[in-house]
């Protein structure tokens, strides 16, 4: 075993990233149910889950099991092969696409050796991501027809229809930032970014020169909310005319898995919005000079949780609440204070930067979901095609030009 | 440098592998644990408690259809953007120039689609 490491570290390193990804996702997946469902009850002025475990900390766990032990029919006029395969499908592309982003600009050593925080840096890293994320309608147009109920062929044709239409206009709307750029590998558009105006103002590609790409922008995140099927573009799943899409015959964790791939593409999307137009891992703040304190923002963040974490939870209803919820705040203000030793503090901005920003998109896709209602379906295709195309055309002139005019 | 190079792509295969083993696991679990009473109304197509009323797989709008080969036409235009995009900075004016004259031509299809109506749904 040791040998077979030492003859194939790239292998070995690369099995141990990819692990240690995929159950970091598949938690960030599960919990991120729980934080739709108590964001949008809020919203609703409700409690969402409470009953499992505190805060309902648990309802995801309860979910997966519950999930896993119920009866999985598959419909009698089915084609079996076809209906098992697009599960399948939409979970494991939505799972391989996250492969190519990068969480920070540091390395780490595994085994000896100095790896990124990435699992693999392509230098057709945006190409691939592209690739696979369109590769995602399959999951959802074979899931449609192989069950062989109107409901599902109805959901699954618009569905199909809705994201091929969508992609193109996402497609476009990035060339801008590759205009900018010249490059498809991630880190280097990301390390293209750094920089400050003035002092303070980030180069991001949202705010930088030559363009601003803020019509860029506005076309990718829509077309990434209609991608991924979610509120105000819906409509594969819209219940009060299809009863749940293109997923109505699936059952068990089969209907679980279409779930998954939904949630894993919006944290691709969400994760490419960030790398693309708002400096990926980069700081929002310079770190020299007057901003050096911005360096210590983490453990500051961390601290203000542990310590709201640790007040609420002496004062938690049930007896296991006011053990559990303590002894967590104990551990995110152990992180925080690893967060502030030194030589962890510069490693730890790049991924802290990256994820919060992720999650600040995460929240703006809930927070439309508790706040819009859905679209129909010929605005929806004329908002798609009379739209945001002629917008992303315009964008990657109007860029080239400025991009021509400021190299001269 | 061959090799090298294709060791790039060798973390990615782990990636792809491990992402389709789980699913495939997740896959087999679901159809293998739980119990299953099978009853022939389970076995039928949903319809909202009705009995279902012939095969699914008939003819369906020609829209989607329309929607598809329209998708085909612009991707593959979108695509070549992208060749482009990478190399900009060294062609300069004359990339700007064959570029403009490239959209201009989509341009034109596009507006003929418009004009035709295929870009409406409620036709």
């Amino acid at each position: 075993m040791s040998d077979f490491i030492a003859q194939h570290p790239v292998l070995a390193v690369s099995v141990i990233k990819v692990v240690v990804l995929m159950f970091l996702m598949m938690t960030a997946l599960a919990y991120l149910t729980w934080f739709e469902r108590k964001v949008v009850a809020r919203i609703q002025s409700r409690w969402g889950p409470y009953r499992v475990g505190p805060h309902g900390l648990l309802q995801p766990l309860a979910d997966g099991i519950k999930f896993l032990f119920k009866e999985d029919p598959t419909p009698g006029g089915a084609d079996k092969l076809i209906y098992f395969l697009a599960p399948f499908l939409a979970m494991a592309l939505a799972l391989s696409a996250i492969a190519v982003i990068p969480f920070g600009p540091k390395h780490i050593e595994i085994l000896g050796h100095a790896t990124g925080l990435q699992i693999a840096d392509l230098n057709i890293g945006l190409l691939f991501l592209f690739a696979i994320t369109s590769l995602g309608v399959y999951g959802v147009a074979l899931a449609g027809w192989a069950s062989n109920s109107k409901y599902p062929l109805l959901g699954g044709l618009r569905s199909s229809a809705q994201m091929i239409s969508y992609e193109l206009s996402m497609t476009m709307s990035v060339v801008g930032v590759v205009l900018m750029a010249g490059t498809f590998n991630l880190r280097e558009i990301i390390t293209q970014q750094e920089g400050y105006w003035l002092g303070f103002i980030p180069r991001w590609n949202l705010l930088a020169p030559p363009l601003p790409q803020l019509i860029g922008f506005f076309v990718y995140f829509v077309s990434a909310i209609a991608e991924t099927n979610r509120v105000p573009f819906d409509l594969p799943e819209a219940e009060t005319e299809l009863v749940a899409g293109f997923h109505t015959e699936y059952a068990s964790f089969k209907f679980a898995m279409f779930f998954m791939a939904e949630y894993a593409n919006m944290i691709t999307v969400s994760c490419l919005a960030t790398l693309l137009f708002f400096g990926g891992w980069l700081s929002p703040f310079s770190t020299t000079g007057m901003f050096a304190w911005t360096l210590y923002i983490p453990t500051a963040v961390f601290a203000a949780c542990a310590v709201l974490l640790f007040v609420d939870g002496l004062r938690y209803s049930t007896t296991f609440g006011r053990i559990v919820l303590p002894v967590l705040a104990l551990a995110v203000a152990g992180l925080a204070a690893v967060c502030a030793m030194p030589g962890v503090v510069e490693f730890v901005q790049g991924p802290f930067w990256f994820l919060s920003k992720v999650f600040l998109f995460l929240f703006f896709y809930v927070w439309l979901r508790g706040t819009l209602p859905r679209f129909r379906y010929d605005q929806l295709m004329a908002f798609g095609w009379k739209l945001l195309l002629p917008l992303a055309l315009a964008n990657v002139v109007l860029t080239s030009l400025m991009v021509l005019v400021s190299r001269r | 440098m061959t090799d090298s190079y294709l060791n790039q792509y060798v973390p990615l295969l782990v990636h792809m592998i491990v992402a389709a083993g789980l699913s495939a696991i997740l896959i087999l679990l679901s159809t293998f644990v739980g119990n299953r009473r099978p009853t022939r109304a389970k076995m039928q197509a949903y319809e909202c408690g009705m009995r279902p009323t012939g095969d699914a797989r008939e003819p369906f709008s020609v829209k989607f259809y329309l929607v598809a080969m329209l998708f085909i036409l612009f991707d593959v235009e979108a695509i070549f953007f992208y060749p482009w995009a990478y190399v900009f900075r060294d062609l300069q004016v004359f990339g700007f120039v064959e570029m403009m004259v490239y959209i201009g031509i989509l341009l034109v299809g596009y507006l003929y689609l418009w004009k035709k109506g295929a870009l409406d749904w409620n036709r």
